[in-house]
């Protein structure tokens, strides 16, 4: 389909054109992303409070984590980004090959991610640092192993949140390369894919802070 | 299609390095002993790849300012939740009032 | 007022007779068909959360807890407050009339996501089936406030069920919001400015910055209760190292805008009827839209106002109880500008104007004695008795139920072509006040004497009031079925409303009754000030408008 018949094709009918259609979307989707802040936000604010009265079990809690793993995720997911901005790149000027093979790296990327994750869950499961009847916690430190308890179900729900939410994300990416293959976007309309890439890059942000507060809180054990 | 600034490749490419080096940082750092210091650093250096993220990846740089004060309310409505909140947990043990069925 | 007869013309293409079956329904993305699936799902949701009240007002006609064992009347008033808060009064107004008008009154063809907008009805319909369900097998118990420990340890109740409901339920919430946030930003008419919007979408406006910004947390804190109660976690639960306290911070952080969600849309539809039925610009328009936006904001400073005995630290507590104070303000300041509406004012008494009248009075009174509430030593004698119960239906039905029948009966022209019987409404109107203060005034005066909330039982002094309050129901519940009853006649044999039959300012009543699907067939442009009632009425007067 030529260009500007994709254009019109895609333009809604309650829009005057393409530009206040984009605009609208564009703006729709910063507004989704600030109720992800205020989800995501409810468990940051309960691990913070915690944190600051339960800090020597949440140093003890932090340093089950594999530091190696943690940081190769963040790679990861900073690559993807990097993917995902180059698919946009690619969907403006036109070129739908191009676009498939950003959008299919990100997508492995977004699948290295969640398998490093799957072997990290692996390990606490194993190591008895889930919470529930399984839960046994014996490091030496000043605290109660009630307090850990507590941090790991934090760490549990936030990055398991994080990973749903990248699971859904793999299925946007998925969606996009099918409506690419299609011929669905082109130079005038390719708002799809940024807005996609927005919300990918959105849980990039999450796991951003997700690294440090889970995994690097200190290093040496607590007194 | 009305033109506004985009980053370039060069530009993307440049913030996906320094990304990658901050993430470095903030893993080497976090080997020290600093103390507070090892918290205010760390969410230092990940607000500011969070900023790297926003306003290049994201494009919010160049954005129109309704999509900036968005963000910026976000932030600020969750500093609202934490903030008030902690003025609680931070301020139970001010009280003097002793119980008498201690 | 002329009443225009009923017409032997054809009828031309409305957005109602567009399409016919049950899929041009389902499948709308028209925001006008959309708003009346809402309306006809919180319909009957109103009713079953009504059901629920009579039969928490007939235990209550005696002090023994004779008619329900404890356990069923802790799920009774659980599912009343449920069924009343997510499923009616939340969607209430946003969904229905302002999904209706919001394009229409700043000139748009639709909403700008019409699908996501049909979505959003759709999740509301998953949610409210969940809940239902919860209710249909055995209930739950734990209050509409979900308090822990009880909730995620100890109930036997069909917790998750309901709690999952009410988090699907808040996703639909969301999405409308976000629906109308960006409509109005992106949306509006050439010529239409800020400052020339009517205040009714000034009002849905900061009501959907509080849907988005609040309902989320509310979701992540429902995903926590019910991880809690599925894996025995303790992040609430102070036996297993938790804070019963940061449940109630991070809940009534949404809970408490959400009651602003609940009453900005019903402020709304005070400032269009008082407008048109005063046939004056409303007074000090500015101050009413920033007042929209400062209860919005400051509406998320004041929360723990219903934690002040739960634990809270005195400090805090004080710090709460004067942003407390603080937010009444605002509210304050939109009803004096009302009243200075009405001066001089060109007042006629139409349905409409009758419940904004009762609006302003009750609402008044509503909120007066939430300030007594966010004083902390006056809170501490009445919390959690019927003080409280008795203000916050002041400000609920005496404020937003009675704004939404005033609403409803003022664009139910523009709606479905029809006018309803005047004469009977204007009898509803009075029945639903008189009922309502039977129902709610006396229940001051018993919290006051120290009946608590919640209980099936009480002391036997209680009861010449609790007698006069469940007679003011039984009045009160004949007031909202007689609007059923003849909102559904004037569909078949009401007059033919013509396109503005109150002669009312706005670009919906430009429009025919019932209007096009695309509601203008081209998109106007607006040179005019809202509320321009000095040029509507001018031919009529006689007077010369200048300019």
């Amino acid at each position: 389909m030529p260009d500007s018949e994709t254009a019109v094709h895609n333009l809604k009918h309650h829009f005057a054109d393409l530009e206040q259609q984009k605009a609208t979307s564009t703006f729709g989707m910063w507004l989704f992303l600030v109720t992800e802040i205020m989800f995501f936000g409810g468990m940051f604010a309960a691990y913070l409070i915690y944190r600051l009265s339960y800090y020597n079990a949440w140093v003890a809690g932090s340093q089950t984590m594999e530091i190696e793993l943690g940081a190769i995720n963040t790679a990861v997911l900073i690559c993807s980004s990097l993917t995902m901005v180059m698919a946009v790149h690619f969907a403006k000027i036109g070129n739908r090959k191009l676009t498939a093979v950003c959008l299919i790296l990100t997508l492995v990327l977004g699948f290295a991610f969640l398998g490093v994750k799957a072997v990290e869950y692996h390990g606490h499961w194993v190591h008895h640092e889930v919470p529930g009847p399984n839960f046994h916690f014996e490091h030496e430190g000043n605290y109660d192993p009630r307090q850990v308890s507590i941090f790991f179900s934090l760490y549990f729900a936030m990055t398991g949140m994080h990973a749903l939410h990248m699971v859904i994300g793999a299925g946007l990416l998925t969606w996009l390369l099918i409506a690419n293959a299609r011929g669905r976007f082109s130079p005038e309309y390719h708002s799809p894919v940024e807005l996609v890439g927005l919300y990918w890059h959105f849980v990039d942000l999450v796991w951003i802070y997700l690294f440090p507060l889970l995994y690097l809180i200190s290093k040496h054990h607590s007194g | 299609m009305s033109e506004h600034a985009h980053p370039t490749i060069k530009t993307f490419v440049t913030v996906w390095a320094t990304l990658l080096v901050l993430t470095a940082l903030t893993v080497f750092v976090a080997t020290l002993e600093l103390g507070p210091f090892n918290a205010i650093v760390a969410l230092s250096i990940a607000t500011v790849k969070a900023l790297l993220v926003l306003l290049f990846f994201m494009e919010l740089r160049y954005s129109t300012a309704l999509t900036k004060v968005a963000m910026i309310s976000a932030v600020f409505f969750w500093m609202l939740l934490a903030g008030l909140t902690l003025s609680d947990y931070l301020t139970r043990g001010w009280s003097s009032y002793v119980n008498p069925f201690r | 007022m002329e009443t225009v007869s009923r017409s032997t013309e054809p009828k031309t293409t409305n957005y109602l007779n567009a399409d016919y079956g049950v899929k041009s329904w389902l499948l709308t993305t028209d925001h006008k068909r959309i708003a009346l699936l809402y309306l006809g799902s919180i319909t009957m949701f109103f009713f079953l959360g009504g059901f629920f009240a009579m039969l928490i007002r007939l235990e209550l006609l005696t002090p023994a807890g004779d008619l329900v064992l404890s356990d069923t009347y802790n799920k009774l008033f659980t599912m009343h407050g449920i069924v009343m808060i997510f499923l009616f009064l939340i969607p209430s107004v946003p969904a229905v009339l302002g999904n209706f008008l919001v394009p229409m009154m700043i000139g748009a063809k639709d909403l700008a996501f019409p699908k996501v907008n049909l979505a959003s009805w759709y999740i509301f319909i998953t949610g409210a089936s969940f809940i239902l369900y919860a209710i249909l097998t055995g209930g739950v118990d734990t209050g509409w406030t979900f308090y822990t420990p009880y909730s995620t340890t100890y109930s036997n109740t069909n917790v998750i069920t309901a709690a999952l409901g009410v988090f699907i339920v808040g996703f639909s919430s969301i999405f409308t919001g976000l629906n109308i946030i960006v409509t109005v930003h992106r949306m509006r008419a050439p010529g239409l400015t800020w400052r020339r919007l009517p205040l009714f979408i000034w009002a849905n406006y900061a009501a959907s910055v509080i849907m988005v910004l609040g309902t989320p947390v509310l979701a992540i804190t429902i995903v926590l209760v019910a991880l809690e109660r599925l894996f025995h976690l303790g992040i609430f639960d102070a036996r297993l190292g938790g804070d019963p306290l940061l449940f109630q911070h991070l809940f009534w952080f949404y809970s408490h805008p959400a009651v602003y969600i609940m009453i900005l849309p019903g402020m709304g539809v005070v400032s269009e009827i008082i407008a048109c039925f005063s046939r004056k610009r409303v007074f000090g328009y500015d101050f009413i839209a920033m007042s929209s936006i400062a209860i919005a904001v400051l509406g998320f400073l004041v929360w723990a106002h219903h934690m002040y005995v739960a634990g809270i630290s005195t400090y805090a507590a004080m710090i709460f109880s004067m942003l407390s104070f603080f937010v009444a303000i605002p509210s304050a300041v939109k009803v004096f500008n009302w009243v200075a509406t009405l001066y001089k004012g060109s007042i006629t008494l139409e349905t409409p104007m009758l419940y904004v009248f009762a609006f302003i009075g009750l609402f008044t009174i509503g909120g007066l004695t939430g300030v007594f509430l966010a004083s902390v030593g006056i809170d501490l004698h009445v919390t959690d008795t019927y003080f409280v119960v008795a203000h916050f239906h002041y400000v609920m039905v005496g404020g937003m139920v009675t704004a939404f029948m005033g609403g409803l009966h003022f664009w139910w022209p523009k709606i479905t072509g029809k006018m309803y019987p005047e004469a009977l409404a204007k009898l509803s109107a009075v029945l639903v006040f008189v009922g309502f203060n039977l129902t709610f005034f006396p229940q001051f005066l018993l919290g006051y004497m120290g009946m608590p909330r919640r209980y099936h039982a009480y002391p036997p002094e209680f009861q010449v009031l609790n007698v006069l309050s469940t007679a003011g129901a039984s009045i009160l519940a004949i007031g909202f079925v007689l609007p059923m009853i003849y909102f559904v006649w004037s569909l078949q044999y009401g007059d033919e409303a013509g396109p503005n039959p109150y002669r009312a300012a706005g670009l919906e009543w430009m429009t025919p009754s019932p209007p096009p699907t695309f509601n203008f067939d081209e998109t106007p442009e607006v040179t005019w000030e809202a509320y321009n009632y000095d040029e509507i009425d001018a031919p009529k007067k006689g007077v010369e408008v200048a300019g």
